[in-house]
């Protein structure tokens, strides 16, 4: 062989090497995928396995993308996602939540993550995953948990206790719109719920990326589920990560069935607000004076 | 051995016992009264950065509570004599064992749309208390980094709200705190093994309840970051150590 084919030759593969070496996952992140980690998960009767046989490829195949291969949300297409417009993927390795049953500040059950996983978060990029049985869907709440110690050192919170709802009456949607005002709401969410308050504009998240609040008269479905039993729920633990706090402390249990009721007239119609929708109008409800509610 | 002798042992074993009782007994009572302290001031060596004025107008409430008295940010608080203040000061080396904690609770006050004080330590596990003052609503939301064994939440705090009750399970220098409703409201948990002070107004501190030995203590300032110092504590003395942290080129912040 010539010198000068040799010279080309050498060249052509020491600037094939770094690429090479770059398209590699790291040994690290090779290493995620051969442990077998001894975590379930425990979903009424169902228990999930995290070293089940399925639920890496299905990781893989599906979650990998957004999350990561070590969970923590650094998947390959989370740098295409922009605040406040597209939430960042979750950083599994935090184990912080938004959608639970249980209070601020404490992990959620498996059920929790069960029902995120198939319903999906409207207005992200996660959708509802009904390509899942049961099974699978179990399995991959056991690989989730994997991800973060916390799950082998703290117990979940325990789910709060929601009462029976009591019927929609016009009085209850009143005694809703002064919660709305006595705790404030409106500040973030706007006096429409149009997400247009005051201090709607600087929100951000606990990593300092910039949020949104909930838009009620978007029409979107809330992220945590659309029943007036969801809803509940979201104000009495509040959405962790978020600037959205718990109101547990300050809100009674049939004060919070006034403000879901209220909550709902600010919803265009859908198939869980007919009856308040009817009320507000008879009512004629207007919406809050934010500039005598500030004074 | 004759009887004599033996009751003569037997004398001399019993006040040998008392005398060893009596010496354990005041030996513990001494030992607390003997703790020592480091006491200190710190000081901002150069010209201390001008901190910007809050523009509270999200909530006319707040801006109603500033007309003769404006806000400014906290990032650098400066008193007489260069002091600076909102330093926090505790061991981070040489405490074996429990130290005696202070009896008073830490409260943090949310007041006029700001935090009171802007910086708070306390133990890890110590409960302290947040309250409001205020006649508007704020949420407390402390954002520690959950790798360190503490879990951030978020509470709300209408008017006239109970206090409330927390503790943090882990170290962590420091957590901070802030209120989403009101964007400029900024402040710091600081949470510490052992005892700890926070400067004053003159940037004067004391640490009490200082078991005598050799430690290392910190300070910490919240744009500055941490400087060390050794210092030897005597029984029933007042250990001196002073920390001077130098202003950055920065004229407002």
């Amino acid at each position: 062989m010539n010198s000068k084919l040799l010279r080309a030759v050498v060249v052509i593969a020491l600037l094939a090497l770094p690429c090479v070496a770059l398209a590699q996952i790291t040994e690290y992140q090779q290493e995620q995928w051969l442990h077998t980690p001894a975590v379930t998960s425990h979903i009424g009767n169902l228990t999930g396995n995290a070293n089940s046989d399925r639920v890496k490829y299905d990781y893989r195949r599906y979650c990998v993308g957004c999350h990561g291969d070590l969970g923590d949300g650094n998947g390959e297409n989370a740098i295409w996602f922009i605040p406040p417009t597209y939430a960042k993927p979750r950083d599994f390795e935090l184990a912080v939540f938004e959608c639970r049953s249980t209070p601020t500040g404490t992990l959620p059950v498996d059920q929790d993550l069960f029902d995120t996983i198939a319903r999906g978060m409207d207005r992200t990029n996660m959708p509802p995953w009904n390509t899942f049985t049961d099974r699978q869907r179990a399995d991959l709440v056991a690989w989730i948990k994997h991800y973060s110690p916390r799950w082998q050192t703290e117990k979940p919170g325990t789910p709060i206790t929601i009462p029976a709802e009591p019927e929609v009456t016009p009085e209850r949607v009143k005694a809703g719109q002064e919660v709305f005002a006595r705790v404030q709401c409106w500040k973030c969410h706007g006096v429409t719920g149009k997400a247009n308050g005051p201090s709607a504009p600087t929100l951000t998240d606990d990593l300092g990326r910039p949020i949104l609040p909930y838009d009620f008269s978007s029409g979107a479905r809330p992220k945590c589920g659309s029943t007036d039993r969801d809803i509940y729920r979201v104000f009495m633990t509040g959405l962790d990560g978020t600037p959205m706090p718990s109101f547990a402390d300050n809100i009674k249990p049939d004060e919070a069935w006034e403000l879901v009721f209220f909550l709902r007239t600010l919803q265009p119609n859908n198939e869980y607000n007919k009856k308040e929708k009817a009320i507000a109008k008879e009512l004629n409800l207007k919406p809050l004076n934010a500039l005598q509610l500030s004074q | 051995m004759t009887a004599k002798q033996g009751h003569t042992l037997k004398a001399a074993v019993l006040i040998i016992a008392l005398v060893c009782i009596a010496s354990i007994m005041t030996r513990h009572k001494v030992s607390a009264a003997a703790d020592g302290s480091i006491t200190g001031t710190v000081k901002l060596e150069g010209t201390a950065p001008h901190m910007r004025g809050i523009d509270m107008s999200k909530d006319p409430w707040c801006v109603k509570q500033h007309v003769n008295n404006p806000a400014h940010l906290e990032l650098v608080v400066v008193g007489p004599n260069n002091a600076l203040e909102n330093v926090v000061l505790y061991i981070s080396e040489g405490l074996s064992g429990s130290a005696s904690k202070s009896s008073a609770v830490p409260v943090f006050d949310q007041k006029n749309c700001m935090y009171t004080p802007h910086v708070l330590a306390m133990d890890v596990g110590e409960e302290y208390k947040v309250i409001t003052s205020d006649q508007t609503t704020h949420n407390i939301h402390p954002e520690p980094n959950p790798m360190t064994g503490n879990i951030p939440w978020n509470r709300s705090q209408p008017p006239g709200a109970a206090p409330i009750i927390q503790s943090w399970k882990a170290e962590e220098v420091a957590i901070p705190v802030k209120c989403n409703i009101h964007p400029w409201m900024h402040g710091w948990f600081v949470v510490v093994k052992g005892p700890y002070a926070t400067t004053d107004d003159n940037g004067n501190y004391t640490i009490h309840n200082v078991p005598p030995g050799s430690y290392t203590v910190t300070a910490w300032q919240e744009t500055y970051g941490k400087q060390t110092q050794k210092v030897s504590v005597s029984a029933g003395e007042a250990a001196k150590s002073d920390f001077t942290f130098k202003a950055s080129s920065a004229h407002v912040m």
